[in-house]
């Protein structure tokens, strides 16, 4: 297996994304025939990578590994290289984009009516930056493409975003998100300008690769470290995002198009959860140490405050929003536990969490389409007017409450049993946030669903016995895929957990090693977790 | 003089004769075309001379009587700067087009003040600096006045002679004071001189030419004519001032501040500092205020030479690298938007299409045009793949490895806050237009020269956004000598 085939799944997304823009001029279908087809090819691509890669590794180290990798000169004179590498972690992440990047342009078939080349040439390159975060072994290269996501995001929710009636608007949640990311970026910017600046004050030369900082990282003053582990902590927390930096989430996904609020839900929050396992955890373990009581605490009040803030949304896609935070909150207590066990569910979690909430988020928009509205206050009773939707709906809402059985429950099973022995007062707080899960979205359910019929729809049309268009086949196969993945997930991960095994041994034998060379033992932080 | 500092005169002397070419053949008949093509031809001569003299002295600099030297540092920022001022040019060939007054006498004013600009590149004196600063701004102040028939454009101009006139006073006094403590005008002269010793009265003198320094470059505080003479001015005389005139006293003064030792004194650092974050800072605030792109583009324009204050904070050999690169990223960009302006207005209505509200939707008019237009606001933001991004980049990695940490949070601070308004004048175009019309733009744009020219500074910006290797290269070669 030639290593370009990583070069060709950035390149096939962009350069399908320049046609389809281009197709406009002939066909308003054929922007979509093109996005579809690019996006099947990378995907099964990805797929095949699966069934052909080995990503196990016979004696992991404290040194990532990669099966697959790819190397050429960028801008040599500041040892910069387009350095590209393929493990475990990254592989599944991959999956999850490309097949996310299906269901996004599957559900925008009907969504989108305007300007459909252009919003096809944003989403494909804004699943290829973040294809290319999951790929970069080079910071500059990773900065690069964690910032190249960013526009066509902006443009996606900014363009074809809805004006929801007593938000805000579009534009200025699409700015908001392009300031929060940005800024927290350009800091994450000086932050790996610094460690280069240090590396090439050990060693004299310049370089941005993986290996070269990872060695330099290792072997920084703690204070400095600390520093600069805060940057890259700060851009990585934003991004996931950490109560109380998630602010631009709920405004960006009310207003963003459903295929752009499947990507963020589904992808672009992963890439923060995965920059603390391939960067910020492996180059910093002791500082991160350091700070993970307050990391985890952290993580609670997200679990907790979004939990209790999705109860009272009004709006759909809010509550789906603020579950987003409260299930993230879930990743960041297991990226900071560091015991294997931990990490495993971080990688579940993540899948699972990005197939539910894409899965959620495609539904809400089907309902927009339909009602026209997204307000719960004017459903009701909506259960006899649809065969399927309902039905669907409440099998996402089981798998985002973490009923047995589905993926979900699986990854946070593994994270809460990981995380116990670490730190039993944040697992056990992050615990009620399952309690709170079930409430949220068994609410959802309750007054979208049940109860008295509204006699009308939003514009006043209709009467209680309406029966609404039900999904199509399209959006029926779309759902039985997800479906079927998540039960899959949820009853025989082990597929899943043999593949990212590997990476994630290597991270956690990383954080095991510091906290063994750290003056207090592993105990000690457990009872700094505990303490008053 | 020997021949070979005879040759190494070859670009000025080649402005010169084009100058006065123009200047006859104006006397003579008044033909627009042809003199646009001769003064076209003139400064593309110019511009070839410099890497064939590059090659001839084998990359050695020249000294030129005391006041010029040709050496790398002078070549690379008189090929910026002849580069900027073709670009200005084709732009006012197509802005100009069907202007009913003189149009001519535009192409004149510009060959002079480009003269200027490449005199100040050269100059390692403070008469060869002085007299490229005036010859260069005089020309400038007739040029922001051209359309005299517009009372703004006039307003403009005068404004812009005043207060110009103001600053150059400063420098010159400051000139003075130095002359007077060491007794020399050469930069190298007086760095010797200064070692000996430093008063009051030298600090005095530093910090009138930083002044007047700070005044041309629009930093803050000296900012206040920028917003208004941007705004009165034609967009390509606009464009020229914010390249051209930037670029050249900006090379004159890293010159400067390099060869004498004075501008390193902890408190010229530091005043220069308190410059640099308070142009980064005011100038990124005031512009999220304005509605007129042009303002909007003129507030810019001070945030991003607070930027590149820091190269000058800093002052080294990896100072000068960046702020090469940041230069000539800032010059492939600021030429962009305002030929994107330029191209779109026409100089027989009232105004340029300037207000922000008539950018609304003008990417479903002109896709192309808007494309350009949304690169380079882009790159202005310095969002990776675009020029702006490397320019930023090494400003902030410079920033980094100096530790300057207090310009560095407003680099940031900047940068985020002027997100704002490039990504407000960037929607508006996006914005849905009720007409299904969606070309209604003229075909040929892209045949006229002022369209060919945007299309090639556009790839231009984007080459030096994916691959800079190559730029890189040339800048490292051509600037550590400075003589």
């Amino acid at each position: 297996m030639s290593p370009t085939i990583l070069v060709w799944l950035l390149v096939i997304p962009f350069a399908g994304g320049m046609i389809s823009w281009q197709a406009e001029r002939y066909s308003r279908y054929l922007p979509r025939w093109i996005a579809l087809a690019t996006q099947l090819i990378v995907l099964g691509m990805s797929v095949w990578l699966w069934f052909v890669g080995d990503f196990t590794l016979a004696n992991p180290s404290t040194t990532p590994a990669f099966a697959l990798e790819f190397k050429a000169e960028w801008i040599p004179s500041f040892g910069i290289n387009f350095h590209l590498g393929l493990d475990g972690l990254a592989l599944l992440l991959i999956i999850l984009t490309n097949l996310l990047g299906v269901m996004a342009i599957g559900c925008s078939w009907k969504e989108i009516d305007r300007y459909v080349g252009f919003f096809h040439l944003n989403l494909l390159w804004n699943l290829a930056g973040v294809v290319g975060v999951f790929l970069a072994l080079d910071l500059f290269l990773f900065f690069f493409f964690w910032e190249m996501m960013l526009v066509p995001m902006y443009f996606l929710i900014a363009l074809w975003g809805h004006n929801i009636p007593g938000g805000k608007g579009r534009i200025y949640s699409a700015t908001k998100f392009f300031l929060f990311t940005q800024f927290s970026g350009l800091i994450m910017l000086l932050a790996i300008l610094a460690l280069v600046f240090f590396n090439h004050q050990a060693t004299g030369a310049w370089s941005f690769g993986y290996f070269e900082l990872l060695k330099t990282a290792r072997g920084l003053d703690p204070q400095v470290a600390w520093w600069i582990m805060l940057g890259f902590f700060l851009a990585f927390a934003v991004k996931m995002p950490m109560v109380p930096l998630h602010t631009w989430l709920p405004d960006a996904h009310s207003q963003a198009p459903t295929a752009g609020s499947v990507d963020l839900a589904g992808i672009l929050l992963k890439t923060a959860a995965y920059g603390m396992l391939r960067f910020a955890l492996p180059f910093f373990p002791d500082a991160m140490r350091e700070i993970a009581p307050f990391a985890m605490a952290l993580a609670a009040l997200s679990v907790i405050y979004a939990g209790v803030v999705a109860f009272s949304q009004t709006d759909i896609k809010r509550l789906v929003a603020y579950s987003s935070i409260s299930h993230m909150g879930f990743v960041t207590l297991g990226i900071f536990a560091g015991t294997e066990q931990a990490l495993q569910g971080v990688v579940i979690q993540m899948i699972a969490h990005g197939l539910s909430a894409a899965a959620l988020f495609i539904l809400c928009g089907e309902i927009y389409e339909r009602l026209h509205t997204r307000d719960l206050r004017q459903m009701g009773g909506l259960w006899a007017r649809f065969p399927y939707l309902p039905p669907i709906m409440l099998f996402f809402s089981a798998a985002s409450l973490g009923l047995p059985g589905l993926g979900n429950f699986v990854g946070e099973f593994l994270i809460l049993t990981g995380s116990y022995a670490v730190s039993p007062l944040f697992t056990i707080l992050c615990a009620l946030g399952l309690v709170l899960a079930a409430v949220y979205s068994l609410i959802l359910i309750q007054k979208a669903f049940h109860g008295a019929s509204r006699s009308t729809d939003a514009h006043g049309h209709g009467d209680a016995e309406t029966q609404y268009e039900d999904l199509n086949r399209r959006e029926l196969g779309m759902m039985a895929l997800l479906m079927a993945l998540l039960l899959g997930l949820g009853l025989y991960p082990q597929p899943v957990l043999d593949v990212s095994q590997a990476s994630m041994q290597t991270v956690q034998m990383i954080y095991a090693e510091s906290s063994a060379a750290a003056t207090l033992p592993t105990p000690a932080v457990a009872t700094t977790g505990v303490a008053p | 003089m020997t021949l070979n500092q005879l040759l190494a005169l070859a670009p000025l002397i080649l402005l010169t004769l084009t100058t006065v070419g123009v200047m006859l053949h104006i006397a003579w008949a008044r033909r627009y075309h042809l003199i646009g093509a001769l003064t076209i031809l003139g400064m593309n001569l110019a511009l070839l001379s410099l890497p064939l003299l590059w090659i001839y002295n084998d990359g050695q600099p020249v000294q030129i009587t005391p006041l010029l030297v040709l050496d790398g540092y002078a070549l690379f920022y008189s090929g910026l700067i002849l580069a900027a001022a073709l670009g200005v040019l084709t732009l006012c060939g197509a802005y100009f087009e069907s202007y009913e007054g003189n149009r001519e006498e535009l192409y004149l004013l510009l060959l002079m003040s480009t003269l200027g600009a490449v005199v100040m590149a050269m100059s390692r004196h403070f008469a060869g600096f002085f007299i490229g600063l005036e010859l260069m701004s005089i020309p400038l102040y007739a040029m922001v006045a051209y359309p005299t028939k517009d009372s703004r454009a006039l307003e403009g101009g005068i404004k812009y002679l005043i207060l110009s006139a103001g600053a150059s006073a400063f420098m010159l006094f400051g000139i003075a004071l130095l002359f007077a403590e060491t007794g020399a005008l050469g930069f190298a002269d007086i760095g010797a001189k200064l070692a000996e010793g430093r008063t009051p009265l030298l600090l005095t003198g530093a910090a009138m030419i930083i002044v007047a320094v700070a005044f041309k470059l629009s930093a803050v505080p000296f900012h206040l004519w920028t917003s208004d003479v941007y705004e009165a001015s034609p967009a390509p005389v606009a464009a020229f001032l914010a390249t051209v005139s930037k670029v050249a006293v900006f090379a004159a003064t890293y010159r400067l501040f390099l060869s004498v030792g004075l501008f390193q004194h902890p408190a010229t650092v530091e005043a220069l500092s308190v410059v640099a974050i308070a142009s980064m800072v005011i100038g990124n605030v005031l512009a999220l205020q304005q509605d007129n792109v042009k303002r909007i583009l003129a507030y810019s324009s001070i945030a991003q030479f607070g930027y590149l204050l820091v190269a000058l904070v800093a002052a080294g050999e990896r100072a000068t690298e960046a702020a090469g690169i940041f230069l000539l990223t800032y010059v492939v960009t600021t030429i962009g938007v305002f030929g994107v302006i330029a191209l779109v207005s026409s100089p027989m209505k009232d105004r340029d299409v300037e207000h922000i509200e008539q950018f609304r939707g003008l990417f479903w008019r002109r896709p192309y045009l808007s494309s350009i237009m949304t690169a380079m606001l882009l790159s202005l933001a310095g969002i990776p793949l675009t020029a702006g991004f490397i320019g930023k980049f090494y400003v902030i990695a410079l920033g980094v490895e100096e530790r300057l940490w207090w310009l560095l949070g407003a680099v940031i601070a900047g940068s985020a806050i002027g997100l704002f308004y490039y990504l407000r004048v960037l929607i508006m175009m996006f914005q849905p237009i009720p007409t299904r019309d969606r070309v209604s733009e003229p075909l040929n744009w892209i045949q006229n020269a002022g369209g060919a020219m945007l299309v090639a500074a556009m790839v231009m910006m984007l080459v030096m956004g994916v691959y800079p290797e190559p730029f890189l290269d040339i800048i490292r070669a051509a600037t550590p000598q400075i003589g």
